[in-house]
């Protein structure tokens, strides 16, 4: 039992949450006990952490602001959705969604390489009217696509799927995509790409290859976003390009800042209240009341900020803080944490929105030493 | 020829009409430490962006072990061994002070370790991890961060941030290491010890050292050799006791 003692279950505590809740879940639809409505609630928050945890790898850890990932959901639920219409009746109904959840991920990983480009020479606000432009585009051409190809404005109808076997699929997906993520940030590319964020300045210095992390960090982020592209295409049965417009965007950036920029435990948080929220407010607010929808969505996000920021509250949330509350019942043992062990996993990266925003500090600073010539002149 | 390891010739940048440094012949030899000294805007931290990449010289060139590195990127030159700190003190702020370190390992050879092992988890990841933090901790102790090495960079005070900035470019495993005003803001105590530990950092690690300071007692006790530049040209060069009693720079520091 020595051995047990000395995993980290930190680091580990999301992976086993998510698979605990999907064997929980899936036993429960197999019994019977959840509603259709339970089992698309489900599907819409698996999408939404996948799609929050892969943005957050742009936003948190490479430090850029990227207002596109709609598009990239949608190149992957286009994709994805036509290439099930083509092999469905040739492939059968689990092959098929194999290869479009690969092929929906390859094709939106190919234009997450293509807008990583301009990304190494576009900084903060720069970058996001880029990326915001990006999936734009990409909603437009679907948009006006023909009949024939992508349903225009009608949308694509996309196979239907068996839907309880279908949120178990975007669960484990979900914890595929989870480990991906963290692995790959902790460990010498994730510090490569954490120090990108922090100095851009310092890690070309240190020799960083920042152009190939900057494109990893894009390819790997917008290969996720078609993953559940492709995933919504399935659980909807239909693709509406209406629905990849930059609110919705910017509702996915609202998770992973709201989940607090850097910490994915904090994203899959968020992304599955706020879905949760959202449809729920969707049901019960319907008729007369469905333009409360978004005031009630609206109050309830600033009601968050304002918990997560003011100062009158920082006393009660220390004072009632969930890990202090555990730590009561935990033996606190000093001879443990003596090496780098204790500290190591961690990513101690809570940064600031503005930090993310400002252009590029130096620019401000009153001595720069270290100005590009271009910026001399 | 071969014990030279930096090697500038009539090197000069203009920015606009204004010459920040023009005809700048250097020759470092191999174990020097190289001064670089002159009143403020003289164009010292000019030459260090210039031999490091951040800028693009207009004029003449540079060589590194007899190898040209003109108009090279930064990463390019830091892989061929130059390796610098700031002057306004660039650590990853938001990371310990033992992963800035392994940053600045991330290119050694001998922790090579792919992106697919690593999201993988092969056991190439964990074998590298181990190794770069083993040799993270070798070179924090040198520079006498040990005990930090699990505290947030920007926790650190003045002096230790810039211990752990030169750290992290010894970290790169440089042939030249330039120093940017490694002493500035510390105290005569603080000052006393890094002598020591640039002394012993060039004996260990066998690698040459420029450095730019304003302190003239840091700079006497430690070159083997400077440079004085003002307004971009040199003013004088050799041996500090000579060069700093050089009348055009006396002239130069005291008017005159």
């Amino acid at each position: 039992m020595a051995g047990l003692k000395n995993i980290k279950w930190k680091k580990y505590v999301s992976y086993v949450v998510l698979a605990a809740a999907t064997v929980i879940l899936a036993v429960l639809s197999f019994a019977g006990a959840l509603k259709s409505s339970d089992i698309y609630l489900l599907e819409k928050v698996a999408i939404s952490i996948m799609l929050a945890v892969s943005l957050s790898m742009v936003v948190g850890f490479l430090g850029e602001l990227s207002l596109g990932h709609a598009g990239f959901m949608c190149i992957g639920a286009y994709l994805g959705g036509k290439t099930a219409v083509l092999l469905e009746p040739v492939l059968g109904e689990f092959p098929t969604l194999f290869v479009a959840l690969i092929l929906g991920g390859i094709i939106a990983a190919v234009f997450g390489i293509v807008i990583g480009l301009p990304a190494l020479r576009l900084r903060g606000d720069y970058l996001a009217i880029v990326t915001l432009a990006f999936g734009e585009i990409v909603r437009s051409v679907f948009m006006n696509s023909s009949d024939e190809s992508f349903g225009g404005s009608l949308g694509l109808d996309t196979p239907r799927f068996d839907k309880e076997y279908l949120f178990i699929i975007a669960l484990v997906l979900v914890l595929g995509c989870l480990v991906v993520t963290q692995n790959l940030i902790h460990s010498k590319h994730g510090r490569a790409i954490t120090s990108i964020r922090d100095n851009e300045i310092a890690a070309k210095a240190t020799g960083i290859n920042v152009t190939k992390y900057k494109l990893i960090v894009f390819c790997v982020s917008s290969f996720f976003a078609g993953v559940a592209g492709v995933l919504y295409s399935y659980s909807n049965y239909t693709v509406q390009s209406a629905n990849f417009d930059y609110n919705y965007s910017i509702e996915i950036l609202v998770m992973v800042v709201l989940g607090g920029m850097g910490s994915i435990n904090g994203s899959i948080i968020a992304a599955a209240l706020i879905t949760f929220l959202d449809v729920k407010l969707q049901t019960i607010l319907t008729g007369n009341l469905a333009v409360l929808q978004d005031l009630f969505y609206a109050l309830i996000l600033i009601l968050l900020v304002i918990y997560n920021n003011a100062p009158a509250l920082r006393g009660f949330r220390e004072k009632y803080n969930i890990s202090k509350l555990f730590a009561r019942f935990k033996k606190h043992n000093p001879a443990t944490v003596k090496d780098d062990e204790a500290k190591w996993d961690r990513v101690p990266t809570k940064i600031k929105m503005d930090e993310v925003l400002s252009v590029d500090v130096q620019v401000t600073s009153p001595y720069t030493p270290d100005k590009s010539p271009k910026e001399e002149k | 020829m071969s014990d030279i390891v930096l090697k500038t010739e009539s090197l000069g940048i203009s920015f606009g009409g204004l010459k920040a440094v023009q005809g700048l012949d250097l020759e470092i030899k191999k174990g020097q430490l190289y001064g670089l000294v002159g009143p403020n805007g003289a164009g010292k931290t000019t030459v260090f962006n210039m031999i490091t990449g951040v800028y693009k010289p207009t004029t003449g060139s540079f060589w590194l072990d007899g190898e040209n590195l003109t108009g090279k990127t930064q990463e390019t030159i830091n892989h061929k061994g130059i390796a610098r700190t700031f002057q306004n003190i660039r650590l990853f702020n938001n990371m310990t002070v033992i992963r800035n370190v392994m940053v600045g390992l991330h290119n050694q050879p001998e922790f090579k370790c792919g992106l697919f092992s690593s999201i993988f988890r092969l056991p190439a990841h964990f074998k590298t991890e181990k190794a770069m933090r083993a040799r993270a901790k070798e070179i924090l102790e040198v520079v006498g961060l040990l005990e930090e090495r699990n505290n947030l960079s920007c926790n650190l005070p003045y002096g230790k941030q810039r211990k752990l900035e030169i750290a992290r470019a010894l970290a790169t495993n440089p042939k030249l290491l330039c120093l940017d005003e490694p002493a500035a803001g510390m105290n005569p105590h603080e000052t006393a010890d890094l002598m020591e530990i640039v002394r012993h950092i060039r004996d260990q690690f066998d690698v040459t050292i420029l450095l730019i300071e304003h302190d003239m007692k840091f700079v006497s006790g430690l070159c083997d050799e400077i440079t004085v530049l003002n307004f971009g040209t040199v003013l004088a060069q050799g041996v500090p006791e000579k060069a700093l009693n050089d009348p055009a720079v006396v002239k130069a520091y005291i008017g005159g």
